[in-house]
């Protein structure tokens, strides 16, 4: 079957927005829910369960609320700017979904459809450019408040996600190295062929995951809002739908990362185990099950978003610069390195890209972990500015002690 | 010169950042299926874990003798002890000359609960209840007049106990 086109294609990529944008605004307000009832248990209460059975109703509730509710405009602020905040960070949050593919192609009588809006061939790219667009709604926000909490949660805001950019990008290019390409659906087909990227690339899934955190700005990095030091961060001024949209935003850059990390690290759309789900002829039951799958994978991964929020304490700001760029940036880099080398060294070697390949950079991979984890593990890298003081202290003491 | 400071040397296992993490996530992970504490008040009211202390100091309650009398001399001890100044007394006398309370009203709205009325009363007429369920939907239905204080009939508050401070 041939791929749609023509004014086929168009009216299908209108249906397919529609549906894709309807469909991640319903599970993002499900999620709000699904947020505060998980983070009720782990603390032993029951959370919201009051709106339709088990709170179901809870989101149209809240979303009713802030329709109602009063638009605040201060009168210090910078109207223009002010207004065009929540907008910036909302647009980009939901338009960069557009280039994951999550399930397999689907027929229809029109020819194939991709499942992605727009299987662009610079598709990680994409990613990269609009999720990092986001910043502006979240400083712009801060500084047009013209309030000290929002200039210095936008100041934050800024500061952290260029720092964790850096490494994002590093740890996605060991996959582009092994992927070859940086269209998403070749990513998850090479993934198809061989193993998910996260075993033969661990240890850039692990810096990846944490900097996907920090670019969430989702504890335990959520330093622009840090509700106990700086009111609510960027948007203290704002109130009602405006307010909201930034929550959206939120959670659509969540369910992005988290698309991400599994079109990235875990196979996509791919039912591990089994080749009937990548190969064609493709029919309606495939794209049902790799739907399915993918949705699963994400919505792991979207649960550990909350279930590390209920968890860990909040980084200080000078951990969390010390850990972007004393240890995740270096430990990218360096396995950006590792990764060339390693791929050049099997190229030369003449093995072919499969299972074998994918499992000799797993056998690097773990060997490299255990070093990193050990290192990190004892060395308390992330100590913070404190206790460096403390250690620069008691050198300069022990100097004057052998002195004397 | 730098201030000496004492370093603890903690050992590895107790100050990693990584092993506690886990940890953490581990811990949490098995709270979500631990028992919910929560009690949904409107439809569930008690609990076989869970009871008011019998020191609980709540709405007020008049002692009734056998022949469905109040209690209450009239002696006027309570309005003259009460801090919040919510009870209101007016005394009367009937022919055998017994003091008896022609108005008694008792302004829940205003009563900050601290049982000194109970603590004074030499009859035991008037006491504060283990008792809490008293919204009204006007501020004139907080006034509760000396019939209305009659009809309560929870348990009347124990107070607390010099002799026994902790209850037992």
């Amino acid at each position: 079957m041939t791929p749609v086109s023509g004014d086929a294609f168009l009216w299908i990529s209108i249906v397919k927005i529609l549906v894709v944008f309807g469909a991640l605004l319903g599970l993002i307000a499900f999620w709000t829910l699904v947020e505060r009832r998980v983070c009720a248990f782990i603390q032993n209460r029951l959370g919201p369960n009051r709106v339709g059975p088990e709170g179901l109703f809870q989101p149209v509730a809240d979303g009713l609320k802030n329709f109602f509710k009063e638009e605040t405009l201060p009168p210090f602020s910078d109207r223009f700017l002010f207004v065009l905040a929540p907008m910036l960070a909302f647009t980009p949050a939901l338009i960069t979904f557009a280039v994951v593919p999550f399930a397999s192609p689907l027929p229809t009588p029109w020819g194939l459809v991709n499942s992605a809006i727009a299987d662009l061939p610079v598709g990680f790219l994409y990613i990269l450019a609009i999720s990092s667009l986001g910043v502006y709604g979240v400083v712009l926000a801060g500084w047009s408040s013209n309030n000290k909490y929002s200039l210095l949660g936008g100041l934050r805001g800024s500061a952290q996600l260029i720092s964790y950019e850096v490494s994002m990008g590093l740890s996605a290019v060991a996959v582009l190295v092994l992927a070859g390409n940086i269209t998403m659906n070749e990513i998850v087909a090479r993934q198809q062929q061989s193993l998910w990227f996260v075993l033969p690339l661990f240890v850039a899934f692990f810096t990846f995951l944490v900097s996907a955190f920090a670019e969430t700005n989702r504890l335990p990095f959520d330093l622009p809002e840090a509700e106990a030091e700086l009111i609510a961060g960027y948007h203290t001024e704002y109130s009602a739908m405006k307010f909201s949209m930034f929550y959206i935003a939120e959670y659509s850059n969540m369910v992005t990362a988290s698309a991400l990390m599994v079109t990235l690290f875990f196979g996509g759309w791919d039912i591990p185990f089994t080749a009937w789900d990548n190969t064609p002829p493709w029919t309606v039951l495939k794209f049902v099950a790799t739907f399915g799958a993918f949705w699963a994978k994400v919505l792991f991964f979207m649960f550990a978003y909350i279930w590390v929020r209920w968890t860990l304490p909040r980084f200080r700001f000078d951990q969390l610069m010390d850990l972007g760029w004393k240890v995740l940036l270096p430990i990218a880099l360096g396995f950006v390195m590792v990764v060339a080398v390693s791929v050049w060294a099997l190229e030369a070697a003449g093995v072919r890209f499969g299972i074998g390949y994918a499992l000799a950079l797993t056998g690097v991979n773990a060997v490299l972990a255990v070093l990193i984890f050990k290192v990190l593990d004892a060395n308390r890298v992330i100590g913070g500015s404190a206790s460096r003081q403390h250690d620069r202290w008691r050198a300069q003491a022990g100097r004057v002690k052998g002195a004397a | 010169m730098a201030i000496a400071v004492k370093t603890l040397r903690r050992p590895e296992a107790e100050s990693s950042y990584m092993r506690a993490t886990l940890k953490g996530m581990a811990l949490t992970f098995q709270h979500l299926f631990q028992k919910k504490w929560t009690m949904e008040y409107p439809e569930q009211t008690a609990a076989p874990d869970w009871k008011l202390s019998g020191r609980w100091r709540g709405t007020h309650r008049m002692a009734v003798t056998e022949d469905g009398k109040a209690k209450c001399v009239a002696c006027g001890l309570c309005p003259q002890v009460c801090p919040a100044n919510c009870i209101r007394l007016i005394p009367g006398e009937d022919e055998q000359g017994n003091r008896y309370p022609l108005v008694y009203e008792i302004d829940e709205f205003r009563c900050v609960f601290c049982g000194y009325c109970q603590e004074v009363c030499p009859e035991e007429a008037i006491h504060v209840g283990v008792h809490y369920e008293n919204a009204e939907y006007s501020r004139d239905g907080f006034v509760y007049d000396l019939e209305r204080l009659m009809k309560q009939t929870h348990e009347v508050s124990s107070l607390w106990d010099p002799s026994d401070p902790r209850g037992e």
